[in-house]
């Protein structure tokens, strides 16, 4: 049923204009997914330039003031302009369409102008990497935000535009997921990344506009002295806090949501296997977006909040653990019966169950409140997140990039080194982040340039390995684009992994320009491994 | 065993609650190892089991991919932790926010980038908590300017200070000792460096020390006087001694550049003199040396006029030693 036809979405139509005006989802997304890596390294360096100062306890490579530019430009970039927008607008936008058997998102146009707006937005924040940085953390808490020196402005101008690409990104997905689907397509046979595209585009509309609003506040009052935030102008510096978590921990899930669906769809492939509760994962992805909403207050147990509200958020909080509990046990249980193969987007989701785990129930300590009152604000909060961001959604990510990378570019990177690569980003990330819940414990504060001698030996070994996770995540992603390189081509007609979603069954490799050559009949569900066969073909 | 643990995870417990919050770790961690160890079991073992063989033909596969038992019991057994966990957390969390009404009370200021301490029968430290062994302590915190949070890990105890209200923790210490205190709310370039000691006394030497702290240092040399508050006063988180520029110019340099001239960020430049020193103490942000930012608080009200004098002897004397 694929053609083996030599035109696809990466040559036809060729010029320059035709990719900087081209309204083809794939094309959208190749360019999201071109400058999210770019922002992915950037924040990666600047990882790197702090762990590596954090190496011995002085300020022996950079000062003060370079590391509180350091980090908070590092948490800038990986969350608003790499986390958040490229890996929906990069996969995302990629497969969606694909997935539901339309020919593009419901509102190709639209697509463009996200792009677009999120371009407009990360040269505000370039312009204040080049314009001498910004020191207040990615958090912008006042009264400090308003009355540092540094470029408060420009970078929360970034985020507020940045803020509109993902409101109209969401729009287009969730109008695509509702009516651009193929006839027999219905709610239950989606493939389980539509679901989490669809909960994350919930939130996505849902949480921003308040981010956006707490940007113009904050603006308002740096620039016409209206007392909001800021004690001192009669505002109050814990409202900031609200709003901002308000935002701030629903887009939590707009981070990891898509990770869940990209995990739900390799699993079931690479084990040839039914996926374990479908309708489960599918609900529990609506319900965590959901409660999502009700929990920001977890980020503020010691900020003077009243006794109520600290055990209200506490209780709530549990609540989002327990749905995510049931999926992992969910994924494993996937491989039960199946014909399991270790190829690297399988072992990035392995990795994914065993980092993503730690993340979860590190997140159970930081919910009682007791016991956060002792860990808030310190390496115990910054290894948790990171097990949960990094070890969750970036390592879904690159399992994601190594699953379609064949389907979305009809090239095949080297098997091997993607294995290799991918242990050592295991490794190395437990090796960096592990220590730091020890540190944590043991009252190391978070946002240090300096430290106290006794945290030294701890300090030492995240950042020895720290290097190997930058090595590693480098040569996983160079052996990628690599391939595209060095066009090492797979047969349009492949289906490498025996996929059976859509996207695998009923397009070439890369897709046609117009994705389908006839509308695509359904003839079975995503994961109906037990009813098909589906055999795996992999030509060069 | 235990004990070892603790030790190896957690900083000293000296609070009257310490133990009990670390009870809570050790219960969230041992059924979080559990959790994970059946997580990572059931991943290798299941993966590995149903590995597909090289060779092996590609066939359909179980349609089993629900069970009612086991999906109850992945929702009720964490169900069953986290409520415990919840309720522990709570009951714990009570105990750190209901302050004993014989709590001594201590005001607590956060200031960028240094701690103040005042206490009950007058008297101010700075960067040095004084307070008895087994006597509830209760701090009233607030800031002077930006978000800071008090956080002392022996205690296991931390809470923000904010500019426009007080926020209130308490402790009752069960070792005599001098203990780490960090600030946990970044607050600009020094946060870093805005670190503190909480020293607990016995309560009949604290009486004493209590009595004392009120006394005029009177005795002691200007310069001496001025090397002790060079420390207490923590001047020492921004200026060195020994020529090395941190957050501000070093002390040093000052004073080798006594009687010439110093160009200020505005462009404007000044003699550097007894004037110019007492000046900068008080009103910092009226000339900034240029290359630094102002950021330095007011002394104005925390330093007598023979502190001042003490710290500007102290200043002048540091280039003395290098010219002998």
């Amino acid at each position: 049923m694929i053609k083996n036809t030599k035109q696809n979405y990466l040559n036809h139509p060729r010029g320059i204009m035709s990719w900087l005006l081209t309204v083809d989802h794939k094309r959208i997304g190749l360019m999201y997914l071109v400058s999210g890596i770019l922002f992915f390294f950037m924040g990666g360096l600047l990882a790197l330039v702090m762990r590596f100062e954090l190496a011995a306890p002085g300020n022996d490579i950079i000062s003060n003031e370079i590391y509180n530019n350091a980090y908070t430009l590092h948490g800038a970039i990986m969350i608003f302009l790499f986390i958040i927008p490229a890996i929906p607008g990069a996969l995302g936008n990629i497969l969606l369409p694909l997935m539901v058997g339309a020919k593009d998102v419901a509102f190709p146009r639209l697509n463009l102008a996200s792009f677009y707006i999120y371009s407009f937005g990360a040269l505000f924040a370039l312009y204040t990497i080049v314009n001498g940085g910004v020191d207040t953390g990615w958090t912008f808490y006042t009264p400090y935000s308003t009355q540092s020196s540094s470029n408060v402005v420009p970078m929360t101008l970034g985020i507020f535009i940045i803020g509109f690409s993902s409101i109209l990104t969401g729009l287009n997905f969730i109008a695509t997921v509702h009516k651009m689907r193929i006839p027999g397509l219905t709610w239950y046979k989606l493939p389980l990344f539509v679901w989490a595209l669809y909960g994350t585009s919930l939130v996505q509309i849902t949480a921003t506009p308040v981010l956006a609003i707490t940007m113009v506040l904050l603006m308002l009052e740096r620039f016409l002295g209206i007392g909001i935030f800021d004690p001192a102008l009669g505002g109050d510096p814990v409202l900031y806090q609200h709003f901002f978590w308000f935002y701030s921990h629903p887009a939590v899930y707009i981070m990891i949501l898509p990770a869940f669906g990209i995990i739900s769809e390799i699993i079931p492939v690479h084990s040839r296997k039914k996926i374990w509760g479908y309708k489960f994962i599918a609900y529990s992805t609506l319900s965590i977006a959901f409660i999502g909403f009700l929990v920001w207050g977890h980020h503020m147990f010691t900020s003077g909040q009243s006794v109520f509200s600290q055990i209200v958020f506490s209780f709530i909080t549990y609540f989002v653990g327990i749905p995510t509990g049931v999926k992992i046990f969910s994924w494993i249980l996937t491989m039960y019966k199946g014909q399991v193969s270790f190829t690297p987007p399988m072992l990035y989701a392995l990795a994914f169950l065993f980092l993503f785990t730690i993340g979860g129930l590190t997140g159970i300590f930081l919910g009682a409140v007791a016991l956060d009152i002792h860990l808030h604000d310190t390496y115990f909060v910054v290894a948790h997140f990171h097990y949960v961001m990094q070890g969750g959604t970036i390592v879904a990510f690159l399992g994601g990039l190594h699953h379609w990378w064949p389907k979305s570019f009809g090239v095949m990177y080297n098997q091997t080194i993607a294995n290799i690569a991918a242990l050592g980003v295991f490794i190395g990330f437990n090796g960096t982040f592990f220590p730091q819940f020890l540190l944590g414990l043991r009252g190391m504060p978070r946002r240090y340039a300096t430290y106290d001698e006794q945290f030294v030996e701890l300090h030492s070994y995240s950042t020895f390995w720290s290097g190997i996770l930058g090595i590693s995540i480098f040569i996983a992603v160079m052996n990628l684009f690599w391939s595209f390189m060095k066009k090492n081509k797979v047969d349009p007609g492949s289906n490498p992994w025996g996929g059976m979603t859509l996207e695998w069954t009923h397009t070439s490799s890369p897709p046609h320009p117009h994705n389908f050559e006839e509308e695509p009949v359904l003839q079975h569900g995503p994961y109906d491994y037990d009813k098909v066969i589906v055999q795996k073909t992999y030509k060069k | 065993m235990l004990d070892r643990l603790t030790e190896f995870f957690f900083p000293k417990q000296v609070s009257t609650f310490a133990s009990e919050i670390d009870s809570l770790y050790f219960f969230i961690f041992y059924s979080s190892v559990a959790l994970f160890f059946i997580v990572v079991f059931g991943m290798l073992y299941l993966s590995i089991k149903y590995r597909h063989r090289k060779g092996e033909e590609l066939k359909l596969t179980s349609s089993k991919a629900h069970s009612n038992l086991l999906e109850s019991l992945f929702f009720i057994i964490p169900l069953i932790l986290v409520s415990i966990t919840f309720v522990w957390g709570i009951r714990a969390y009570l105990k750190m926010v209901i302050v004993p009404d014989d709590a001594i009370e201590i005001k607590v200021t956060g200031v960028s980038w240094f701690w103040t301490f005042d206490y009950p029968d007058g008297g101010q430290t700075l960067n040095e908590l004084v307070v008895p062994s087994n006597t509830p302590v209760k701090l009233v915190l607030s800031s002077k300017d930006v978000l800071h949070s008090f956080f002392i890990p022996v205690m296991r105890s931390k809470m923000d200070c904010l500019p426009n209200r007080y926020n209130v923790m308490w402790f009752d210490a069960t070792k005599e000792g001098v203990y780490d205190i960090f600030c946990t709310e970044y607050c600009g370039t020094g946060h870093s460096q805005m670190g503190a000691k909480v020293i607990v006394m016995r309560p009949a030497q604290y009486e004493e020390w209590a009595l004392e702290l009120g006394a005029d240092d009177d005795s002691i040399p200007l310069d001496e006087l001025g090397a002790k508050l060079y420390t207490q006063k923590a001047c020492n988180t921004c200026h060195t001694e020994d020529g090395s520029a941190l957050v501000g110019p070093s002390f040093l340099q000052t004073s080798q550049m006594y009687e010439q001239e110093r160009v200020f960020d505005d462009g404007t430049s000044s003699i550097i003199d007894d004037n110019y020193v007492r000046n900068s103490i008080l009103e910092p942000q009226t000339q900034i040396v240029a290359g630094y930012q102002g950021v330095m608080p007011t002394y104005q009200g925390l330093l007598n006029d023979r502190e001042l004098d003490a710290l500007i002897t102290y200043i002048k004397s540091l280039d003395g030693d290098s010219q002998i």
